[in-house]
């Protein structure tokens, strides 16, 4: 047996899940070290379930916390960037296309230093270790120790990255520095905003793995733990304190692969209605559909292979302003149980106004009874406009469409949706993110340097994929479910041989029970 | 005569993302670019052809380059300025007005960054009315223009300008290796014209037609209509296939991204295959099975254009990637280059495909690229 977890704004989900049957499912607030927020649902879900933790062979989590750090722009540590590439870049900067209010969160620093590699591997102009030493002094001074690092033409050649991260190294003992080649791919902007965005959360993601493996090992759970990274496969918990940032859209991936395996149907929209914010994602013949092109997360573009998902800030935490009407995007978070009216607090939040309107009952409704029902239409109103519009824009065609509502936030949503088709509420639907996690897939990737004059492209492509596979059958993957979902090729021009990078990535359904 | 928007520069960049056929380079940083600059304070007015006096200067400006390299290998933001400057100290005359060298991809904006630096007006117009790889491609050349003096610059600072060549493809091989040394990118003042000359030869009104593409396709974003039909009502072209890209294979030879893609059709499209060869920018699709190439569906110099099936967003040759959805179109290109000169430099045999013929899709009138 298996236990998916999920790590919401708002609520920590758990399910345990006996092949493709939920045995149980548990829930609880998420509290503000996270991990007494998991132990309370874990405790909850073995009590319920009867299960013996030692019987569990595998733990799958997912968590939107990165995600939402970035989006709510709250426990972001602040971020210097170095991006080596003088004279080259400086017409446009780093952090040039961010939003104001992001970048005045991580400080916006910046400094432009000489080097950076041309397409050809020659360089653009001689790297000057003095110029980052210097910068780094200058980061150090301002108290900042967490660092981006990006240089032109570092997916070709990384040494450049790797040099200034020793010398920033020096010069900020401890210094959490963030290589852009080992997160992005070519596209000097969007491969250096993931960096950006990995930095200032480094301080985050040390502190949140933590908790994870203290509330794991608390319960005696000792199985191996896996957590969900934004193309739906697991990575392990080691990796993603150095790389938080992918698992951006993990939460999104686990939702709309749960929200498939509990309505089964295969095209529909998926609304996942968190407590923090909500995702709108769309379901292509039972996955979810790919976005092509770049994608903005909290405004920001990057060039992650992610699910197309149209986040906004509406979730059953969002404050509800009444003075002019306004929903979000401030969220109370895992504080609803002490912070929202029907609990006892001060904060008049959207569950506060389902509450008040009859549409849930949570908490203490006597504490909405004094709303003023003019107050309670006007922001139900608002809040289903929200997700009709999030909707409509997700949309590739006009006409009604199905839609299946998962979340936790879902007691927010009426019986009926303007462009809804039919609106499916499946069973256990407040927990599709964490079935969905549990469900994730193993990938297995291939990157590796290929000489097209000693073997022909075909045979080094296949040769490539059949290594991706084993990988992944190694994982223990179930070989029909083994799929290519990635192949790229970067010519590397300025080695002899025709040589290129080969990348390749394979996924499969993880084989348990 | 109007003064162009935060607005205008990005419906420019969506309209000149689709006219780049898949090359010119990704209009998103030339807007940014170009944002930031009127954010600053920078201006730039556009003029219509009309506005220009016969004996004005007019130099033709536009970046070279490949595309993968313009989107690691980030401009300084003076490089326009350097190459007009320089033009402008070689001959020892002020040039009078800035006009597009392609209006296809990041060379739309290009020459508005240029106009805003220099503080000289941008004439509506363009030497390809869309996006191609070599410099010899121009209505300007084919008209029989002269192609000298020309200057380039690089970020590095490097200016240097050609006095003599014995023709454009002679400047299209120098150039082109120039380039290499500096990089895979430069900013260039292509020639000096006179405007006479630049009324003759150049493709009208391109800038608006960009504009107009952009308005249309976010417009229909907007009210949720198809955005293939919106960019087909405003260039007069026709969708020729939908599919899965299955394959994509590239190289960078001679300064150049090349590559061919195969897609696999989706819906009405289902069975059939389209194999695109591109350097830079699509040059021929082909209709075949999964291995075969057989019949020439579109070639140059028609223009062919490949949108995301889902979002009508341009996909760009180094955007290509297994796995994603297109649509393709075809779009006739300017009459300027379907005569028998035109295509010795533009047509299918130009580009080493001598086993394909021309034949011009169909024109709209009063719709697309004049």
């Amino acid at each position: 047996m298996r236990i998916g977890i999920d790590v919401g704004g708002t609520n920590t989900d758990a399910v345990l899940m006996d092949g493709r049957t939920v045995v149980g499912w548990a829930k609880s607030p998420t509290t503000r070290d996270v991990s007494s927020g998991i132990t309370n649902v874990l405790k909850d879900l073995l009590n319920k379930t009867g299960a013996d933790p030692k019987t569990v062979s595998a733990v799958m989590l997912g968590t939107t916390h990165f995600t939402n750090a970035v989006v709510e722009r709250k426990s972001l540590s602040k971020t210097a960037v170095i991006r080596i590439g003088l004279p080259a870049t400086s017409a446009l900067p780093p952090y040039v296309d961010w939003p104001d209010d992001l970048r005045d969160a991580i400080g916006g620093t910046y400094y432009l230093v000489h080097g950076g590699y041309e397409f050809d591997g020659r360089p653009i102009s001689a790297l000057s270790e003095q110029e980052i030493r210097e910068s780094a002094g200058k980061i150090r001074d301002m108290g900042i120790d967490c660092v981006a690092i990006s240089s032109v033409f570092s997916p070709v050649n990384p040494d450049q990255e790797q040099r200034a991260a020793e010398i920033v190294m020096e010069e900020i003992p401890g210094a959490k520095v963030s290589l852009s080649h080992e997160i992005g791919r070519i596209g000097l902007l969007e491969r250096e905003n993931a960096a950006i965005m990995n930095a200032c959360l480094s301080h985050l993601a040390v502190r949140i793995v933590q908790s994870f493996r203290n509330a794991l090992a608390g319960l005696g759970i000792t199985a191996p733990f896996f957590i969900s990274q934004n193309d739906g496969t697991l990575m392990s918990a080691d990796f993603v304190e150095k790389y938080p940032v992918l698992t951006f859209a993990s939460g999104p991936t686990n939702s709309m692969r749960g929200a498939a395996f509990l309505s089964g149907l295969k095209d529909a929209v998926v609304v996942d209605i968190g407590g923090t914010t909500s995702d709108v994602g769309v379901l292509a013949q039972g996955f979810p559909r790919e976005a092509s092109v770049a994608v903005r997360i909290g405004g920001v573009r990057t060039n992650f292979r992610m699910p197309d998902v149209l986040s906004f800030g509406l979730g059953g935490g969002s404050h509800v302003k009444t003075d002019p009407l306004q929903v979000g995007p401030q969220s109370v978070g895992y504080e609803i149980t002490t912070r929202a009216l029907i609990f006892g607090g001060s904060d008049l939040t959207t569950s506060d106004i389902a509450v008040a309107a009859g549409m849930a009952d949570i908490g203490d409704k006597s504490k909405v009874a004094h709303l003023d029902k003019e107050l309670v239409q006007s922001a139900l109103h608002r809040m289903w406009e929200m997700v009709e519009i999030s909707i409509d824009r997700m949309k590739t065609a006009p006409g009604a469409v199905p839609v299946i509502l998962v979340g936790g936030g879902i007691i927010l949503i009426g019986d009926s949706l303007n462009g809804v088709s039919e609106l499916h509420r499946p069973e256990h639907a407040s927990v599709a993110n964490a079935i969905g996690a549990a469900i994730a897939q193993v990938g297995g990737e291939v990157d590796r340097v290929f000489s097209l004059d000693a073997v022909p492209r075909d045979k080094a492509l296949e040769q490539a994929k059949n290594e991706a596979t084993q990988r992944v059958l190694k994982e223990g993957a179930i070989p029909d479910s083994v799929e290519i979902v990635d192949v790229e090729e970067i010519p590397l021009s300025y080695l002899p041989g025709n040589a290129t990078r080969i990348r390749v990535k394979a996924v499969g359904s993880l084989a348990v029970d | 005569m109007w003064n162009i928007t935060v607005d205008d520069v990005e419906s420019i960049a969506i309209g000149a993302g689709i006219l780049g056929t898949g090359g010119g380079g990704n209009p998103y940083l030339g807007e940014i670019w170009m944002k930031s600059m009127l954010k600053q304070g920078y201006s730039v007015n556009v003029i219509d052809l009309n506005e220009l006096h016969d004996d004005a200067l007019v130099t033709d400006v536009g970046g070279m380059g490949a595309p993968t390299v313009g989107i690691e290998k980030l401009p300084h933001g003076l490089e326009p300025r350097w190459a007009v400057e320089a033009l402008e100290g070689f001959i020892g005359k002020s040039i009078d007005a800035i006009i597009c060298a392609e209006i296809g991809g990041s060379n739309s904006i290009v020459p508005l960054i240029a106009g805003a630096l220099t503080n000289k007006p941008v004439v509506d117009g363009d030497a390809m009315g869309r996006a191609f790889p070599e410099m010899q491609m121009s209505t300007h050349f084919i008209d029989g223009a002269s192609c000298v003096p020309t200057a380039m610059a690089d970020e590095k600072g490097n200016q240097i300008v050609f006095s003599h060549l014995t023709d454009s493809f002679a400047l299209e091989k120098f150039a082109r290796d120039l380039c290499i040394l500096m990089g895979c990118r430069a900013e260039m003042a292509v020639s000096v014209m006179s405007g006479k000359q630049v009324k003759r030869s150049a493709v009208p009104r391109t800038m608006t037609l960009a504009k107009r593409v952009g308005d249309a396709v976010r417009r229909s974003r907007r009210t949720k209509e198809p955005v293939v039909d919106a960019v087909l009502d405003v260039t007069g072209g026709r969708e020729i296939f939908a599919g899965k890209l299955i394959d994509v294979q590239r190289r960078t030879t001679g300064g150049f991204a090349r590559g061919d893609l195969v897609a696999e059709g989706i819906g009405e499209y289902a069975g059939d295959w389209m194999h695109i060869a591109f350097q830079n920018e699509n040059l021929v699709a082909w209709r075949g099975d999964r291995h075969e190439r057989r019949e020439v569906v579109v070639c140059v110099p028609d223009l062919i254009c490949l949108l995301e099936t889902e979002t009508g967003e341009p996909i760009t040759t180094e955007q290509l990637r297994y796995g994603l959805r297109v649509t393709m179109l075809g779009i006739p290109c300017t009459d300027k280059f379907r005569t028998e000169k035109a295509l010795k430099v533009v047509g299918p045999s130009a580009f080493g495909y001598h086993d394909v013929t021309y034949n011009p899709m169909p024109k709209v009138p009063g719709q697309g690229i004049e």
